[in-house]
């Protein structure tokens, strides 16, 4: 009885194709409305090393100021200092472990005619790119004793080596980065995880580092931090690198990777344990406040979604709902005009059940057809969001529709005329047959 | 065999009140031909419309082939309308989407026969209205009364025991009225059970037997001094 059914479906759809596509633009419209924000959503919210969420950590210790803390009402602060990050990095205490900040390098390229440019770079350590399971295209990261050594290492992402060298393996050719030369020990392939998990105070959905050096070279170099650097105790006059090096200022992202919990245990413990060994020396005036939190809830702490998002997407929802509301009205008409149909084939021994199934089927139809059109509605869409905000380079990143949101927005417009026709196909099932066949 | 026994029929509105059928009570044995006459709003439709299960009664007692409707739940219902009821309307009703070899299917699919048994039945009912050529045609390519004889396909290809027919001439000019007499004739004669709505005092002739309803009761008397008063007044 299905093929059946879906033959009267579209019977029906050819017989009143006004109602139909009245219908089916209603349903593809609320869709378009609804999936633009949720895809948005969606792209924002995602976790993109979701498979290693109980494994990576950030950390966090309350090095703050006693009178004032970092976020109402005990927040910790959102990165560590240098002090803390050189000292638990040199602690080791984790099964692998990165700290990492945000700079910027001017590369100069081989060449006569080539101009240098800056890039956004990010100095890290080597366990940066197995932490993270960053892949690679040509060879490798650096090795844990190119940041001991201070060697002058380069990692490239594939869109610079395309730059520099035409999209060849680079591996071993050396680059003039701030009149230094470097060695190139890696190409990373297509690496654009969104949002920017392990950096999200610097704006976790912009583009990505497009070099990677060694965080000990860089502190040696003296290369400035280009990411955001919050203090709350003034630094000495005088002072210069070494007097910001030794501040309570933070601005480095720390992550741990542990690989159970009683690693997390062990490793919190160590936190706890440094946190209270620098009271002594008269560090971390504030309550024992240190934290290790996985990729989900690092996000969810630093809100990556804004609630202005969630707003927007409630007002969506709401706009689908009177999409339905409408639909559920051109239903009723549909229902109306076809009283005479469905009398006949109650008379002619069509159960409400059987009737209940055909308008179901057709009410699905309706529905996978508004859902096909909202996803070009969406498509459109998204274009508008690009359009809007073409200023913001990262906007590109959000306004991608994976298959997941295909999918979902199929389901949605499937689920959504089923729920529009539930009332008109109930009428229409507890048609007394005789009222209508009677006016013929 | 469909038995009535003190059926009243009330529609119900907030303000009024009509008695279509008041203590109506008729037997019909199988095979016969019975038309039922009477004049406008006298309750022949509603009648109808209570005998096909189109429609609740109000009261009364109803049972067909020795089954008490009044207990049958939304699903036998259905069930006995498609085994065992044949409708033929005025208009004939026939869905003007379909083709002819559609439109006889579509009691056949509720019945849940396969694919070559509806095949089977809709060209055998089909043959034997003598429209066999006119499978593929949509309604509106035919005429009224080859409309009306693939109603009567579409009827008979379940195999019904009862046949009810609403003015099934009404529609058509005195010729198409014969020939569908003719027809209906045949097929009572091959032992279908016809009860047929008629104000045209020379169908309700055709039949073996007339029931004559005035006032929402089948009305005393012989139906033909009601036929002949029909006709004088």
């Amino acid at each position: 009885m299905f093929r059946y059914y879906l033959k009267l479906g579209t019977l029906s759809i050819r017989a009143n194709p006004i109602l139909s596509a009245l219908m089916v633009a209603a349903i593809a419209i609320g869709i378009g409305a609804c999936m633009t924000i949720m895809t948005v959503r969606h792209v924002m919210s995602g976790n993109p090393i979701e498979h290693k969420n109980d494994q990576l950590y950030h950390v966090q210790v309350d090095n703050w100021n006693p009178d004032d803390p970092y976020e109402d009402p005990d927040g910790a602060p959102v990165q560590v200092t240098y002090l803390d990050a050189k000292a638990l990095f040199d602690a080791g205490r984790a099964f692998r472990q990165t700290t990492s900040f945000k700079t910027s390098r001017v590369i100069q390229p081989e060449g006569a005619d080539a101009r240098p440019f800056q890039e956004e770079s990010r100095a890290t350590t080597a366990d940066f790119f197995t932490m993270f399971d960053v892949p690679f295209l040509y060879g490798s990261g650096w090795d844990r004793s190119a940041d001991e050594t201070l060697e002058q290492v380069i990692v490239l992402s594939r869109e610079l080596n395309e730059k520099l060298f035409g999209g060849e393996n680079s591996v071993g050719r050396t680059l003039m980065i701030n009149d230094e030369t470097f060695r190139v020990t890696g190409v990373v392939d297509t690496w654009n995880p969104v949002p920017k998990y392990y950096d999200v105070n610097n704006n976790p959905f912009e583009d990505p580092a497009q070099l990677f050096l060694p965080f000990s070279v860089a502190i040696a170099g003296n290369y400035d931090n280009s990411g955001n650097t919050s203090c709350w105790k003034p630094i000495p006059d005088g002072t210069g690198r070494e007097g910001f090096l030794a501040s309570e200022c933070i601005w480095i992202q720390m992550w741990v990777e542990l690989q159970n919990e009683s690693a997390k245990q062990d490793y919190m413990t160590f936190l706890n344990a440094y946190v209270e060994e620098q009271k002594l020396i008269g560090r971390f005036p504030r309550p024992l406040n240190n934290h290790l939190r996985n990729p989900d809830e690092w996000m969810r702490y630093n809100e990556v979604v804004d609630d202005d998002v969630d707003v927007l997407l409630g007002l969506a929802v709401l706009f689908l709902v009177v999409c339905l509301l409408n639909t559920i009205g051109l239903l009723l008409a549909k229902a109306m005009r076809s009283a005479k149909n469905t009398s006949l084939r109650r008379a002619l021994g069509a159960s409400k059940a059987e009737l209940f199934k055909q308008h179901v089927i057709e009410a699905g139809m309706i529905g996978v057809a508004g859902g096909l059109f909202g996803i070009v509605m969406t498509w459109f869409g998204l274009r508008g969001i690009e359009n809007l905000y073409a200023d913001y380079d990262f906007i590109q990143h959000l306004v991608r529709m994976d298959w997941s949101m295909v999918m979902l927005a199929v389901a949605l417009a499937v689920v959504s005329a089923l729920g529009a026709a539930l009332y008109p196909t109930w009428r229409t099932c507890n048609i007394t047959p005789a009222s209508y066949l009677r006016l013929q | 065999m469909l038995k009535m026994k003190n059926v009243s029929k009330v529609y119900r509105t907030d303000t009024v009140e009509t008695h279509a059928l008041r203590e109506f009570s008729l037997t019909v044995d199988e095979g016969e031909f019975v038309s039922v006459t009477g004049p406008s709003g006298s309750g022949k439709t509603t009648f109808l419309n209570i005998a096909g299960l189109l429609e609740d009664l109000t009261s009364g007692a109803y049972e067909l082939d020795g089954r008490d409707i009044s207990k049958l739940n939304d699903k036998e219902r259905s069930n006995v309308r498609n085994e065992k009821i044949g409708f033929i309307f005025q208009s004939f009703n026939l869905i003007p989407e379909l083709n002819i070899f559609d439109n006889v299917d579509v009691p056949l699919r509720y019945r849940g026969f396969k694919a070559d048994e509806r095949k089977r039945r809709i060209e055998q009912s089909i043959e034997m209205v003598g429209l066999g050529s006119r499978l593929s045609h949509l309604p509106a390519q035919l005429s009224g009364g080859q409309q009306q004889r693939v109603a009567i396909a579409r009827a008979l290809a379940g195999e019904p025991r009862f046949l009810l027919a609403d003015e099934p001439t009404g529609n058509l000019d005195t010729n198409m009225a014969d020939s569908v007499l003719d027809l209906l004739s045949e097929i009572n004669e091959a032992g279908t059970t016809i009860i047929m709505v008629t104000h045209e005092l020379g169908l309700a002739d055709r039949a073996k037997r007339n029931i004559f309803v005035r006032d929402g009761q089948v009305s005393d008397g012989a139906p033909e001094l009601h036929l002949a008063s029909m006709a004088a007044g």
